[in-house]
């Protein structure tokens, strides 16, 4: 292990990926700083761009966007009170209290070093987990990877729907679907392509992004006449305060950090769970643990309300790595773009990346810690520069955006067909998104449309056309009863509950 | 069972998965694969049923959090002038070139959705563009198809 992270650190210390995770921190922070504007907008952007890289170079710049924009997040959350990302929601509940108290800078300090202390705890489990589940997933066989893979979805679906699990698995099916256009892996048979030369080689992966995520998001902001930059105009972004913590604060920073660490990466390694469930809990868990005096001061003002769901955010993503790098299968939205990119990089990631690209392998683990120094020691003190991006009108942001998704794709296909493709596609991810249902369903069944299917058709080769796949292994039947306990909960929570 | 905007969504991703499970079935397979347990069609065939149940589901079931979006304010026609700006967009980029396909695209989303402000409309677009291609294509070695900066003699 000692040799892979003397790898991992030699891959990620070289000058230009040391550059690339200061762009990335610095170009995610700005995205994900802009209310709407998530990580997986921020990383779909950079996809194009990381394609002209190698892999590593290419994956510790997202690595980097992904960290910039969770803080970027959490900056609007604490100076405008939106959040720019769903797991800064409870950073915002203490963080604006402290803000509007003239402690902008204050907060902002303290959601960095939480930040940077649950990301780096989470960075040392990480460490210690992934190679060790590595070794055990070896032994995973397709039925195993077919039923995580249900379960992903399945998870996804309970956790990000917000109560809307049926849309959520409609969303499933319509990204399985966009998944299934282009030839048959195995016999090259053409499929739903409608004698259209353009659909032969499928869907590409950066459109669909594009079009659900960034190009979405910009004509949602526009249809639903939000203006993100408002809020920004009315405070005065050059009396922030001073960022210096207390020794008192300090202390009671102390205590929150570990404890929301090791509940962040727990939920961040569960599939479908991820930042925002992770912020959402540590900050109820901190509220049972603090005095009664401290309790009070939850929701007006409270470094340990503040400093509990920051270090649990962060935790989570660290851990959402888990299942991505060991397994091949991504537990978020997020990393589920993370797949997609590496996919389009020719790496496979699973139990056998450890082995056979241990340089990607750990870079990346590395580079996730590099970027968290780089937002502590670069992006905090250009926070009072850096939160001026929020003042740019949204007539300028948006075309910005539109240009840069529309480029996207056409630096890669040069041809007008994806374009319109990924407009249409942007225009009925809009009208869904409308209506509350979810994206990151879509995108996490898209990538794994491809490995779903070729599992179960090793499954049911080996079986012989019999569905006993499913509860013949010990391991595949825990998976679908882990499955069916979240699907009956689901529909006991929706439907049977609020009718007693 | 109240008809609104989500159950319409509902019906027409029944009718979308009716259609992919009739395509799906309609999928040539070869002839030693007919009979095989796994096929180029048996996927998609799941997951037309899938879709089916799932929406099905969604029409016949109660809203359990009905959504309001009231059209009034909504901003239809700002959308609708954006979007056809980029099909316009997408068009001419390959034939106009890069550059002026570009400049144009985010001269007229500017103006489109209020800008008004004449002298920053103009810096956010040809100079911005300008630049953004000579990083592309002159550092990054990145090609960006252009015949009319080819014609004039300004790219290679």
């Amino acid at each position: 292990m000692i040799e892979g992270i003397l790898i991992g650190l030699k891959t990620a210390l070289s000058f230009q990926n040391l550059l690339m995770v200061m762009i990335g921190c610095f170009a995610g922070t700005i995205i994900g700083m802009l209310p709407g504007l998530g990580p997986m907008t921020a990383i779909a952007l950079m996809i194009p761009i990381t394609y002209g890289f190698d892999p590593a170079t290419g994956l510790i710049l997202m690595a980097g966007v992904y960290y910039g924009a969770v803080f970027g997040g959490s900056t609007s959350s604490i100076l405008i009170n939106a959040p720019g990302v769903p797991g800064t929601v409870a950073t915002s509940f203490d963080g604006y209290p402290m803000a509007q108290q003239g402690k902008a800078g204050k907060a902002l300090a303290i959601a960095a070093y939480s930040s940077f202390a649950g990301g780096t705890i989470a960075a040392i489990f990480l460490l210690i987990a992934a190679p060790s589940l590595s070794k055990v997933s070896l032994s995973f066989r397709s039925p195993d990877y077919f039923g995580l893979m249900i379960l992903g979805l399945t998870a996804v679906a309970a956790f990000s729907s917000k109560g809307n699990f049926l849309k959520a698995m409609m969303m499933c099916v319509l990204g399985l679907m966009l998944a299934s256009v282009g030839q048959d892996t195995l016999s090259d048979i053409p499929r739903f392509t409608f004698n259209t030369m353009n659909l032969s080689d499928g869907i590409s992966f950066v459109l669909v992004v594009m079009a659900t995520f960034a190009m979405s998001e910009a004509l949602t902001i526009i249809i639903k006449g939000n203006d993100p930059t408002k809020a920004a105009k009315q405070i005065s972004l050059t009396e922030l305060g001073s960022i210096k913590v207390s020794k008192e604060e300090t202390k009671q920073m102390a205590k929150t950090i570990p404890r929301s660490s090791i509940l962040g990466f727990i939920i961040g390694v569960l599939p479908g769970a991820g930042a925002t469930i992770a912020s959402f809990l540590a900050y109820g868990m901190e509220r049972n643990f603090v005095s009664n005096e401290e309790k009070e001061k939850f929701g007006k003002g409270s470094v340990q309300g503040l400093s509990a769901p920051e270090t649990a955010n962060n935790a989570a993503c660290s851990g959402a790595f888990v299942p991505l790098l060991t397994l091949g299968i991504p537990g978020s939205g997020t990393t589920a773009v993370m797949l997609g990119a590496l996919l389009g990089f020719g790496i496979q990631p699973g139990p056998r990346l450890y082995e056979t690209n241990p340089e990607i392998f750990w870079s990346v683990i590395m580079s996730m810690y590099i970027g968290m120094v780089v937002l502590l020691i670069l992006n905090l003190p250009l926070i009072p520069y850096i939160a001026r991006i929020l003042a740019v009108p949204r007539t300028f942001l948006i075309p910005m955006i539109l240009f840069f998704s529309v480029t996207g794709i056409y630096l890669m296909s040069f041809n007008n067909f994806d374009i319109f493709l990924m407009i249409g596609i942007a225009v009925v991810a809009t009208i869904l998104r409308l209506y509350d249902f979810p994206m990151p369903p879509l995108i996490l069944a898209f990538v794994l449309g491809g490995l779903m299917e070729e599992n179960l058709r090793r499954s049911l080769l080996i079986s012989d056309g019999s569905w006993s796949f499913l509860w013949d292994r010990p391991l595949t039947f825990c998976i679908m009863i882990v499955i069916i306990l979240l699907v009956g909960w689901q529909i006991y929570n929706s439907f049977i509950k609020k009718k007693l | 069972m109240k008809i609104n905007s989500v159950k319409i969504i509902s019906l027409l991703f029944f009718i979308l998965s009716a259609f992919y499970l009739y395509t799906a079935h309609q999928i040539q397979v070869f002839a030693f694969d007919e009979g095989a347990p796994f096929n180029a069609k048996t996927f998609p065939i799941y997951l037309g049923y899938a879709g089916m149940f799932f929406s099905g589901l969604k029409i016949i079931l109660p809203d359990q959090k009905p959504i309001k979006v009231d059209p009034k304010y909504l901003e239809f026609k700002k959308t609708i002038l954006l979007v056809l700006t980029m099909i316009i967009y997408g068009a001419t980029i390959l034939k106009v070139g890069f550059f002026l396909s570009t400049s144009l695209f985010l001269v007229f989303s500017y103006y489109f959705l209020g800008e008004r402000r004449l002298k920053y409309i103009l810096i956010f677009s040809f100079p911005f563009v300008a630049i953004f291609m000579y990083l592309l294509h002159g550092l990054l070695a990145v090609y960006l198809r252009d015949p009319l900066l080819k014609y004039i003699g300004i790219m290679g």
